[in-house]
């Protein structure tokens, strides 16, 4: 199932441009336009260096599933697809949408969304009303994938 | 701006839609055992080596003592476990008419000790309490699960059922987006098998000790970032009820190793 990789039907949608409905007390809002997120969501550029120790920290769960173009690194995931060259098949603004929502990509994707509180069901208590990863980190990781290319 | 509008909801109905779970073909179930490496088969195999067996062990002797006000031991009402408790494991959780819900196999147990006994309850995890169901359960090793076949269990069963397909916890999984749709594959470097119930309790090497199925389902639960039921809460013996039907016609391999 990994491999239903669908850009679907909202890229169709071209122009439409949703503010997200996020909880404005926890998250910050964006705006999805077309099939990504053009501006930062801090409103700053992140930072490439940690966002690559962000993605191998296996608290930001990535390598669970992922692999990617870190041969020293032991345990990578085979759930998902490699991240190498993911720079070049992604604009930094779809990057930025598949972590906060990989659902809008692929509504069965099982790519947790990153930066979102709702919708949700028996949250954890220590996890409730957060999102996984900061407005902050998700930048930081951007930016490091985008460098990612081939 | 109206078409627009038309995409978005068909994109919201997509969004919608079910997991696409399939269960696994019966003749395609495998159990954590086969995915294990060699040193742990091994393990696993050998009584000897198995530290396991040391609960079981310690169920025997635990099994003729007199814990309670009532002078009762397990013994004394079903003599040789050895016949007695023979398939017993292989069809809990079981329907318990007077309760009128399904009881698992640490909860008989203790209604045991309550009722016949008149011994305190042992908690979940407790050494007592694993020593008891581990001994119960290797009693049925090598014979395959037969789950209960009392129709009141059904409507129990199905909820087990829902509760393995509802995506949960922060990470927004459902169990069976692990265990029916990946379990060929690895997340971090350890297999995702099946998650099949074949044999608890089990000696988990990451634990260092045994553990019951209740403890690994609030692991899986954990691992999603969801909000893992209590101890013999009633959601998590439905689940032990979904996860025994599904793997039934698998043999007990009580107690398992397992990484
Ligand atoms: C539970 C599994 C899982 C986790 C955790 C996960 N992903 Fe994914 N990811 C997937 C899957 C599966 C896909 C394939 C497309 C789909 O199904 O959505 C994917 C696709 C991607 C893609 C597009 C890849 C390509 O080749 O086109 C990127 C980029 C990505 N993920 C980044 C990340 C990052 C960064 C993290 C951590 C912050 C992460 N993922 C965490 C499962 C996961
Ligand atoms: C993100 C993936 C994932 C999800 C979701 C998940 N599990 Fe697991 N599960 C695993 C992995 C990996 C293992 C094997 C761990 C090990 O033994 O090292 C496992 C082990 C198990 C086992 C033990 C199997 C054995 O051989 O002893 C059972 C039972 C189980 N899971 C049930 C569940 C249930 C029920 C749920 C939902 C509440 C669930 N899992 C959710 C990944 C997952």
């Amino acid at each position: 199932m990994a491999n239903s990789l669908v850009p679907v039907v909202l890229l169709a949608a071209g122009t439409l441009a949703i503010t997200s409905m996020a909880r404005a007390d926890t998250l910050v809002p964006y705006t999805v336009v077309g099939d990504g997120i053009p501006q930062s969501l801090t409103g700053r550029p992140g930072d490439a260096a940690r966002g690559r120790a962000l993605v191998l920290d296996r608290t930001s769960t990535c390598i669970l599933c992922h692999s990617g173009p870190f041969p020293n690194v032991k345990f990578q995931g085979d759930l998902a697809p490699n991240l190498a060259g993911v720079g070049s098949r992604w604009s930094a603004s779809q990057l930025r949408l598949r972590l906060v929502d990989a659902s809008r990509f692929n509504p069965a994707t099982i790519m947790p969304s990153f930066y979102r509180v709702d919708g949700l069901v028996h949250v954890g208590q220590n996890w409730r009303d957060k999102p996984i990863l900061s407005a902050e980190q998700i930048e930081d990781i951007v930016a490091y994938l985008a460098t990612l290319r081939d | 701006m109206k078409r627009a509008c038309a995409m978005l909801v068909a994109a919201l109905l997509v969004a919608a839609a079910p997991l696409r779970a399939a269960e696994i073909p019966p003749d395609q179930r495998r159990s954590g055992y086969s995915f294990m490496g060699p040193d742990s088969k091994a393990m696993q195999d050998d009584d000897t080596a198995n530290p396991g067996m040391l609960w079981v062990l310690d169920g025997e002797a635990l099994w003729n003592k007199r814990p309670g006000a009532a002078n009762n031991a397990c013994a004394d009402c079903h003599g040789d476990a050895r016949a007695s408790m023979k398939g017993v494991a292989a069809r809990y959780p079981a329907f318990d008419k007077a309760l009128g819900r399904p009881v698992d196999l640490e909860q008989r147990i203790n209604l045991c000790r309550a009722q016949h006994q008149q011994a305190p309850a042992l908690d979940y995890e407790s050494h007592d309490l694993l020593a008891l169901s581990a001994f119960i359960a290797n009693q049925s090793r090598g014979m395959p699960i037969t789950p209960d076949g009392d129709s009141q269990l059904a409507p129990f069963i199905a909820r087990g059922h829902e509760l393995f397909m509802q995506r949960q916890g922060q990470l927004n999984l459902a169990c069976a987006n692990c265990h029916d749709d990946n379990w060929d594959k690895r997340l971090a470097g350890a297999a995702i098998t099946q998650g099949q119930p074949t044999g608890y309790p089990m000696y988990r090497l990451e634990w260092q000790t045994l553990g019951s199925l209740q403890r690994r389902l609030r692991g899986c639960m954990t691992g999603i970032r969801a909000q893992a039921y209590n101890y013999g809460a009633p959601e998590l013996v439905e689940l032990e009820l979904y996860l025994m039907s599904r793997a039934a016609g698998m043999p007990i391999e009580t107690p398992a190793v397992r990484p």
